[in-house]
């Protein structure tokens, strides 16, 4: 058990590429820790960073009160779990998850008791004397976690540990994944790029882009007060709307186009008049309005039904969104009663849920 | 097939019994006089099925060989043979499989060179330096004691802490000569390079967080994967080695250190008369024997080993 | 060329690459260095004076017709041995691939002449056309009426190498073919063969073009075999007799520098060899590199 202290961390490659800018990040023992951002971001660099299997360019990294830039992976005192799980195939499970205590030259006795306990936390018990590819795909990602928990390290480290596993099974091995950590107590890092994965299992995330860390906090800080517009785009599903707007010289509302107005939040109202913003809007957040005046007139394109609830996809009147919907907003509509598609309906925003960042930047205000 | 023509099947199968008849004839032939005598044999035509002193004459090749042709017995050659062939194929795996591995597993100076040099090796078969290797087998030390030479150095001695050796040392007609210059190989070292390099390298990086060092990760991961590489490797080189026949011609005169391959020569080159064909052919047999028997035996591996080799 | 985690250690790559290097450098590169060095030098007959010449044992050696003969020779068993023996592994190939019952005994029963020495098939095959009691050369005296006879004759010597050569090699040939017809997708010929082609158009038309790079990588391959590994089947039959019929550059460059003992020509011989050996590596590696693809 260990806190992880990560200062200035950069990683440039021989080739000249940058792949990491700068990295402050300090993980408190415990914490269970998600890298989360599209691919080529540099999260899984830092995570090798964190486990030595690539050099650090500049900055330091801590695990508990060592420096562990210059040690070898081994003597890290962490364990990584492999996105190929990265099992040796021509071993039993059980020398797969004892190997690592044999090379350090642990009593024969105590290696058999603590791989029968991994082995049963982790249901395993049946199957120690099988090859991994007599296993199944969330025995072997068990597996993988018994040859990491096996070592009672300072630190677990999670390289996109399920996305090899189908949808289902994704779902199952994360909620034990997360329970396993929380009954071990172990500081972990864990990277991945589905960003429920992230939401669900964080204590707090991490969000990166091309090498930066764009906001770290909790799922719900993440959610609620998104530091730019990546990072607003890349967490919640569906997707953030995001419009371009200007602010009314009266500077208590937005003008979207010339027909459709929205009130801006309270935090708001210390913008300038007349500057011009991108406004973002979660699917969740658009509601029916009968006021016609600050409403949006939408049109319905096409209906997705989830169940529960229900997707509408559409436009509003010369307001062109820049999110991810390719130029149509997104509505949740809560149960699967809609109006039909073609339909214009009134949508309202609720000021509170307003974000609001910098046109240019693409910053919070 | 596309359609389902009968004859076509038939015609098919026709042309590869005779195909495999044409084949199998030589050994055949082969079979059948090795069970006759040497009478049997005098006038066209030969028997073409198998008569009754196929006993004597195996007993007679493997105990006594052929008398008035170095007369040694073929359990020797055949030895010989084994010595060679096992020697060749352990040699060639274990020094293929670790420069395969320095070269694939670690970065440092002159690693092309190195394998550059081992490239080389494709394009120097014995037959293009028969003389300048046959020097250097009758003495290893020639290329040192000609550099030394360039250098100033006088003689075949040099002087250590007080100790003088003679650098001279001949591999002529001797197990390390028939087998050592041989073990050095372009092809198996490629092989296991280009089978290295689909192992994962999440395997490696498991292995170094697991605390394993590249010679134990060697050993207890590398080795293990490739296994069914060198199996299969180990066929075709048994049978390279068990075949070699110039190498042998070469440096061996000494008869008891003659291979069953290029002793059946010195049987059938026999001077102004009709070599016995009964004992030639005795010989013939059992010289094809094992490796013939190893590749029907191991047909997977072999054919593995057969297509691997050539990429 | 490496794999992107490597090991860092100071001296153990060198230790694990010493033997490697070591025979390479002892057995290989420092001969192959003589002989090109001797190719430029002449010996006196006691091997007491040697001057350097230039290329004159090359000028000797084109200028010698025996010489020039045996690259003729080879040139002639090179090209008849791998025609011989692509042709009819090309054809039981192709009929091994047609039927499904018994395939695997074929195979086993075509497999096995990859086994046997080359000197050995020499041997069998010698036996088969001895002139007084070879079966072969039986049936050819009293079926064809033709006499032959390989002691006497250059030309059915030179036959005889040929076949012996060939014969081993079909093997080989087979195994590659079949692997190369196995590996065209069945909806190719199934869609041929909607197309209205028959079998034998099929097969010339797409089954032969989606082969050429098998069979031009075995071009290559045997090529390479009927010139360095057939050494054993000429010296244990007809020892490049008779008068040189079957004398290749092979038995030529032993035969003058082994037996013969001419340093120097035996040398030039051997530059030559080793010019021919290299650019039929680079034609082989071209090939690898931009294998013909469709």
């Amino acid at each position: 058990m260990a806190e992880l202290r990560i200062s200035g961390v950069e990683k440039v490659y021989p080739n000249g590429f940058k792949a990491i800018h700068g990295i402050d990040l300090d993980v408190p023992d415990g914490e269970f820790i998600v890298l989360v951002g599209p691919s080529g971001c540099g999260k899984s660099t830092l995570l090798r960073m964190i486990a030595g299997l690539e050099t650090v360019s500049s900055g330091t990294i801590q695990i508990g009160d060592r420096v562990v830039n210059e040690l070898e992976p081994a003597d890290r005192d962490i364990a990584m779990v492999f996105q190929n799980y990265a099992l040796y195939p021509h071993m039993s499970v059980y020398q797969n998850m004892s190997y690592g205590l044999r090379n350090r030259g642990y009593p024969k006795d105590a290696i058999e008791e603590r791989v029968q306990k991994a082995a049963g936390i982790l249901q395993l018990d049946g199957l120690l004397d099988r090859r991994p590819r007599q296993l199944s795909g969330g025995q072997r990602q068990r597996v993988a976690m018994g040859r990491a928990i096996v070592r009672e390290p300072s630190a677990f480290l999670f390289d996109e540990p399920l996305s090899n596993l189908d949808a289902k099974l994704r779902v199952q091995m994360r909620v034990e994944i997360k329970q396993l950590q929380r009954r071990l107590g172990t500081t972990s890092v864990y990277v991945t790029h589905d960003q429920i994965e992230a939401m669900t299992m964080a204590d707090r995330l991490v969000v990166m882009n091309a090498g930066v860390a764009e906001q770290v906090g909790t799922p719900i800080e993440l959610y609620e007060r998104p530091s730019s517009v990546f990072v607003g785009g890349f967490i919640g599903s569906p997707s953030m709307n995001f419009m371009p707007a200007t602010v009314e010289p009266d500077g208590r509302h937005l003008r979207l186009s010339d027909e459709a107005r929205l009130a801006l939040p309270v935090e708001g109202r210390r913008v300038e008049p007349g500057r011009p913003v991108t406004v973002g809007v979660r699917p969740e957040h658009l509601t029916l309005s009968a006021d016609a005046d600050s409403a949006l007139a939408f049109k319905i394109v096409l209906i997705e039904h989830l169940g529960a609830d229900t997707l509408l996809y559409g436009s509003a009147s010369s307001v062109e969104a820049t999110g991810e919907g390719g130029g149509l907003l997104t509505v949740r509509w809560s149960g699967h009663h809609t109006p039909p598609a073609g339909e214009v309906i009134r949508l309202a925003a609720d000021p509170a849920h307003l974000h609001l960042f910098d046109a240019a930047t693409g910053r919070r205000i | 097939m596309v359609e389902n023509r009968p004859w076509l099947t038939v015609v098919s199968h026709l042309v590869l019994i005779v195909g495999i008849a044409i084949v199998v004839l030589p050994l055949w032939v082969a079979l059948v006089a090795s069970t006759h005598t040497g009478r049997d044999l005098l006038s066209a035509p030969i028997p073409m099925w198998f008569g009754s002193h196929g006993v004597d004459n195996y007993r007679q090749m493997l105990t006594s060989g052929m008398e008035h042709v170095s007369g040694q017995p073929l359990t020797l050659m055949l030895f010989n043979s084994l010595v060679m062939a096992l020697s060749i194929a352990i040699g060639k795996i274990v020094i293929s499989l670790t420069a395969a591995f320095a070269i694939c597993y670690f970065r440092f100076p002159l690693r092309m060179t190195c394998f550059w040099i081992i490239f080389i090796t494709l394009m120097l078969p014995v037959e293009v330096r028969i003389l300048p290797t046959y020097e250097v087998i009758a003495n290893v030390f020639t290329p040192l004691t000609r550099l030394l030479e360039l250098f100033g150095f006088e003689g075949d001695e040099i002087v250590i802490a007080g100790l003088s050796i003679r650098l001279d040392f001949s591999m002529l007609d001797s197990y390390t000569g028939l087998t050592l210059p041989l073990i050095a190989s372009a092809t198996a070292t490629f092989l296991f390079r280009q089978f290295f390099l689909t192992v994962p390298d999440e395997l490696t990086e498991a292995a170094r967080i697991d605390g394993a060092g590249p010679m134990k990760f060697f050993r207890d991961i590398l080795l293990p994967l490739s296994r069914t590489n060198i199996a299969a490797l180990f066929v075709i080189l048994f049978i390279y080695g068990w075949n070699q026949y110039l190498w042998p011609l070469l440096i061996t005169t000494d008869p008891s250190y003659v291979t069953v391959v290029m002793g059946i020569q010195r049987m059938v080159n026999v001077a102004d008369t009709e070599p016995q064909w009964h004992l030639v052919m005795t010989a013939a047999v059992l010289a094809m024997l094992p490796p013939v028997l190893v590749v029907i035996g191991m047909q997977r591996l072999f054919v593995k080993g057969l297509v691997e080799t050539e990429k | 060329m490496i794999k992107r985690v490597t090991f860092r250690h100071k001296w153990l790559p060198y230790a694990l690459l010493a033997p490697q290097l070591l025979i390479t450098l002892v057995f290989f590169i420092w001969p192959a260095s003589q002989a090109l060095y001797q190719s430029v030098l002449r010996q006196d007959a006691f091997g007491l004076r040697t001057e350097f010449i230039g290329f004159e044992n090359f000028a000797d050696l084109f200028a010698d017709p025996t010489y020039l003969s045996s690259f003729h020779i080879t040139l002639v068993f090179c090209l008849a041995v791998a025609s011989i023996s692509l042709g009819f592994a090309l054809m039981l190939a192709v009929m091994a691939d047609r039927v499904i019952k018994g395939a695997t005994t074929y195979k086993t029963l075509l497999i096995w002449p990859y086994a046997v020495a080359p000197a050995i098939a020499g041997v069998l095959w010698y036996f088969m056309f001895n002139p007084s009691i070879g079966i072969n050369a039986w049936i050819l005296r009293t079926v064809f009426g033709y006499d032959w006879n390989h002691t006497l004759d250059g030309g059915d010597a030179l036959l005889l190498v040929i076949i012996a050569a060939a014969w081993k090699q079909v093997s080989y040939n087979f195994l590659f073919f079949l692997a190369g017809l196995q590996a065209i997708p069945r909806s190719l010929i199934e869609a041929a063969a909607i197309d209205g082609a028959s079998p034998l158009k099929r097969f010339w038309t797409i089954v032969f073009p989606l082969l050429s790079p098998t069979t031009f990588f075995l071009l290559v391959v045997n090529v390479v075999y009927a010139f360095f590994d057939t050494f054993g089947t000429i010296h244990a039959t007809t020892n490049g007799g008779p008068a040189g019929a079957t004398n290749t550059l092979v038995y030529k460059v032993f035969n003058d520098g082994f037996i013969g003992l001419d340093l120097g020509g035996s040398a030039a011989q051997s530059v030559i060899l080793m010019i021919i050996v290299v650019s039929l590596t680079v034609v082989q590696f071209r090939y690898i590199e931009r294998r013909v693809e469709y």
